[in-house]
């Protein structure tokens, strides 16, 4: 880290000394080069190979005729396996948002929370273990979350709340969050460990308490890092597949209430996948909603990247 | 220069902890890696399900528990096979069957007209063999003072036309419809016998199995939802449909209004092993099976 | 003079940053809290199901008996194939992006593949391996397009880990070997890689962790409920943890009767998956501090 500076004088290198190429030396080159644009033709890959069997959906395929755009984005009716079936898929996006915005309005706070502790609160020694420990719980296992959410709060939201039933959007977005919170606070506290000493240092000078200086100076000094930390928890949670597969109840509604039970994209995905004939309707509306989340991902790590450039800007 | 510098002050240690460096084999992984390719190069086909004494059995997750025990027990019997059983529904077990990915495909329904013109295309013939009987239990919780409910009741709650139990005469309590995902079996029984096509409605929550469904019904008062026969339990009480209550005789006679036919699907000709396990479903063992299961098994012979 | 002081509300500021920083422990204490509670639940509930017989045996009865011996194994396969896939490509990128690149174009657009690939989400893998590995392929749905979809998977954190490995040894090793008339591959083989090695190895056992306890991207490609025998070939559908919890606890015909197994399952594959991403941020410390460079 403290050789921020040598990449670019190793590149150098090469034009300095010029070392002969031997024909290992080109080899390994090339191979090295092949490498890394297959991790660039497997993210062409993905977007070719969703796209197009998203694409199918929607062309007359068999004498049956496409399914319209129109259809797909505005309708709430999705029906796949009915003889007249509909593929609407505004239902199941709303279910997706409702549960990631939920659970992010409890990992932001919880996440921003943790990271400033980390950060400017706790000592050398506890912040030493409590770092990795945040990573490591960043490394449970979604099946499991999803299963204590169904054996354990379902039940317990259920007679504790008196409510129809504890499969709802709100279990699902509390273990969302419970995803989401070591996200926000790794990156967070990355984002706050960032700004400069001396600058806090002047703060203080000027008689600022602890708290003013964190509030006033370094919160604002971070906040390109710290939108960034929670945009990419936001991205974790929307493509969090089977917590909401267990708990979020399944029904293709536009949620209204935190009681309602919805069915996310990915718990969709992942329901009616396995049992789809490959190559059907069904099967390329699948694929459709796929395309759908994969472009809403998309669309909140290019905001994260613009949202950090913006506040770099503006500070 | 400040490389250069660089270069003069650290190259003697930098070298002397790497001097002796390990020789690290540069290629080693790559054999590993062109192994691993390799055969996936070469085409799954020689591979994958041409093993004489390997059985693979999918399809309806319904006729699962069946297969998955009669498994066991076969195997017992005949240590040297391999068997794989695993439940992916019906359309797509028979799909896999048609094209010799599957020896054996559970049913929870007959082949669709569909269907069988795809085997018919692909040159393939395809065997149906009677498995059991499945009928449909009605579920809710045990403390739900309703007992009995006629079809039109049940097609009135899953369009959402009935919303509250005290309608139907019990407590004022939401009722909460429980589904069967919709590409199951068991879901397509219930749009063609109590839907008759209609659309459930939107608010209705889904369970991927029968066990899921009895499991969600057993822990809420408010519930409501349809299980095979099999997923009866204690946590769960079955109601009867006008009046008639899903029992082995009802079942049996036909009465019971909520009854299908199971079947195994296999591609004629079929391998011996796949016979052979066949035979041993319909023999003693397997009847007795099939009703542990809590299906009833096809009259004896 | 204590006029002045006062004039600055001292005590009022204090009292707010009490309160603030009150407002912090708890969101600190609350969100560790909660997830201590989840790992302690499981433990409590998963001890009791666990014994030796059912680390070692097949499951019986319809899953209500008998172990998890296959799940296990399956998991294992799954996750050593992953790595098997993301190893060699994500160090090759690596060592491109980190050695050799010049920034220009393509260098760019590789971080970017790189950078957005690790975004999304783990089931439009399971969707991709389906289309390609399963389908297209003709893998069918085995340990072999399991291993590739998890494989691709973890690529993107394989390969980030490997270059900040890479990036972390002094320019000087290279500038020592070249000056010593070795070529660039020669300095990359016998300086970089030995000193670079262990970081870049406890990148990818993380990854590793991560691979073992998905469940989306296995669940369409790998992934069968039930198998008698452990697999001979990658052409057969394997068990794995994380959908035998899945299965147990919404698909097995009897829920509650299970019950042990789906505790006892989740404990031992939360014990795997935070055991090696224990082993590898304690080995990273380990590397940390003990450079001397």
């Amino acid at each position: 880290m403290t050789d921020e500076s040598h990449p670019p004088a190793a590149r150098d290198r090469g034009t300095l000394l010029k070392p002969k190429l031997s024909p290992t030396e080109k080899g390994a080159r090339f191979f090295f080069l092949v490498c890394a644009i297959s991790a660039l033709g497997q993210m062409l890959l993905i977007m070719v190979f969703l796209f197009t069997e998203a694409g199918r959906l929607f062309v007359s395929l068999d004498g049956e005729k496409g399914v319209s755009l129109g259809e797909f984005f505005l309708s709430q009716d999705w029906y796949p396996t009915y003889p007249s079936p509909s593929y609407g898929a505004l239902a199941l996006v709303a279910g997706s948002l409702s549960v990631t915005l939920l659970s992010i309005l409890l990992a932001g706070p919880l996440g921003v929370g943790l990271a400033i502790y980390l950060s400017s609160m706790a000592g050398r020694r506890s912040r030493e273990w409590l770092k990795p420990a945040i990573e490591l719980l960043a490394s449970i296992p979604s099946v499991v979350l999803g299963f204590v959410g169904m054996v354990a709060i379902a039940p317990f939201l259920q007679n504790a709340l008196g409510l129809p039933s504890g499969l709802n959007i709100l279990n699902a977005s509390l273990f969302l969050a419970v995803m989401a919170t070591p996200t926000v606070a790794s990156l967070g506290e990355d984002a706050l460990s960032a700004v400069p000493q001396s600058v806090q240092d002047a703060s203080y000078a000027l008689g600022a308490t602890h708290w003013e200086t964190i509030w006033k100076v370094i919160l604002p000094a971070s906040l390109s890092g710290l939108s960034t930390a929670v945009i990419l928890g936001l991205g974790r949670a929307l493509g969090e597949t089977i917590v909401v597969l267990m708990v979020a109840g399944g029904a293709a509604q536009i949620p209204l209430s935190l009681f309602d039970s919805a069915r996310p994209l990915t718990s969709t995905l992942a329901a009616e996948m396995g049992e789809t004939a490959i190559g059907s309707a069904h099967y390329h509306a699948l694929f459709a909603l796929g395309a759908v989340l994969f472009v809403l991902t998309l669309a909140f790590n290019l905001l994260a990247h613009y949202l950090g450039k913006y506040w770099r800007r503006k500070a | 220069m400040s490389v250069i510098l660089r270069v003069r002050q650290r190259a003697p240690k930098a070298k002397k902890p790497k001097a002796p460096a390990r020789r690290l084999p540069p290629w080693a992984w790559l054999p590993g890696l062109l192994a691993f390719l390799a055969p996936s190069l070469l085409g799954p086909g020689a591979w994958a399900y041409r093993d004489p004494n390997n059985l693979v059995v999918s399809g309806s997750t319904t006729t699962l528990p069946i297969t998955q025990a009669a498994a066991e027990g076969y195997l017992a019997t005949r240590p040297d096979l391999r068997l794989s059983v695993s439940g992916t529904g019906t359309g797509e077990g028979l799909k896999s069957l048609i094209d010799g990915l599957v020896d054996v495909a559970g049913a929870s329904r007959d082949i669709l007209p569909a269907e069988a013109k795809r085997a018919l295309d692909k040159g393939v013939r395809l065997q149906r063999h009677a498995l059991a009987r499945d009928s449909l239990a009605v579920v809710t919780h045990p403390d739900n003072p309703i007992s009995d409910l006629s079809l039109d009741d049940l097609y009135r709650i899953y369009v959402g036309e009935i919303r509250n139990w005290k309608e139907l005469g019990g407590e004022d309590r939401p009722i909460v419809a429980i589904n069967r995902d919709s590409s199951s079996g068991t879901f397509e029984m219930w749009l063609t016998l109590v839907l008759r096509g209609a659309r459930y409605r939107r608010d209705a929550q889904t369970q991927p199995s029968g066990g899921g469904v009895a499991y969600a019904v057993g822990g809420n008062r408010n519930a409501i939802g349809y299980v095979g026969l099999g997923f009866l339990n204690e946590r769960v009480k079955a109601l009867k449909i006008g009046g008639i209550g899903p029992d082995l005789q009802n079942v049996a006679s036909g009465a019971y209004p909520l009854s299908r036919e199971l079947y195994l699907f296999t591609q004629d000709p079929h391998s011996g092993i796949a016979q052979d396990f066949l035979n041993y479903l319909q023999g003693p063992a397997g009847r007795e099976i099939i009703s542990r299961e809590g299906f009833l098994p096809p009259p004896a012979p | 003079m204590l006029e002045a002081q006062k004039g600055f509300g001292r005590q009022r500021r204090y009292r707010e940053q009490k309160l603030a920083f009150l407002a912090i422990r708890l969101a600190a204490g609350l969100s560790l809290g909660v997830m201590a509670a989840i790992i302690i639940y499981i433990v409590v509930n998963g001890v009791p199901a666990l014994s030796w017989a059912f680390l070692t045996e097949f499951p019986r009865d319809n899953m209500s008996a008998g172990g998890i011996f296959p799940a296990i194994v399956g998991t294992v396969l799954l996750a050593v194939g992953a790595l098997l896939t993301a190893l060699p490509l994500g160090f090759g990128a690596a060592i491109y992006l980190a050695e050799y690149a010049r920034p220009g174009p393509l260098v760019t657009a590789i971080r970017l593949g790189v950078a957005n690939l690790a975004g999304v989400p783990s089931v439009v893998f399971g969707l991709f391996g389906l289309s390609l590995f399963v389908t297209t392929l003709g893998f069918g749905r085995s340990l072999l397009s399991g291993s590739l979809t998890l494989g691709l998977l973890i690529l993107p954190t394989v390969t980030a880990a490997a270059e900040e490995a890479l990036r972390q040894t002094p320019a000087s090793f290279r500038e020592a070997a070249l000056a010593l008339g070795a070529n660039r591959w020669q300095a990359i083989r016998q300086v970089v890689l030995p000193a670079a090695l262990p970081g870049m190895l406890t990148g990818a056992i993380l990854a590793l962790g991560r691979a073992a306890g998905e469940t989306a991207p296995i669940v369409f490609t790998a992934s069968a409920a039930y198998t008698l025998l452990l697999p001979d070939s990658i052409y057969r559908e394997v068990m794995a943890l994380p959908t035998h919890i899945l299965n147990l606890a919404t698909n097995s015909v009897h829920i509650e009767a299970t019950r042990p197994q789906q505790f006892g399952s989740a404990l031992v594959l939360l014990v795997l998956v935070l055991g090696l991403s224990t082993f590898a941020i304690v080995v990273r410390a380990k590397l940390r501090r003990g450079r001397q460079w």
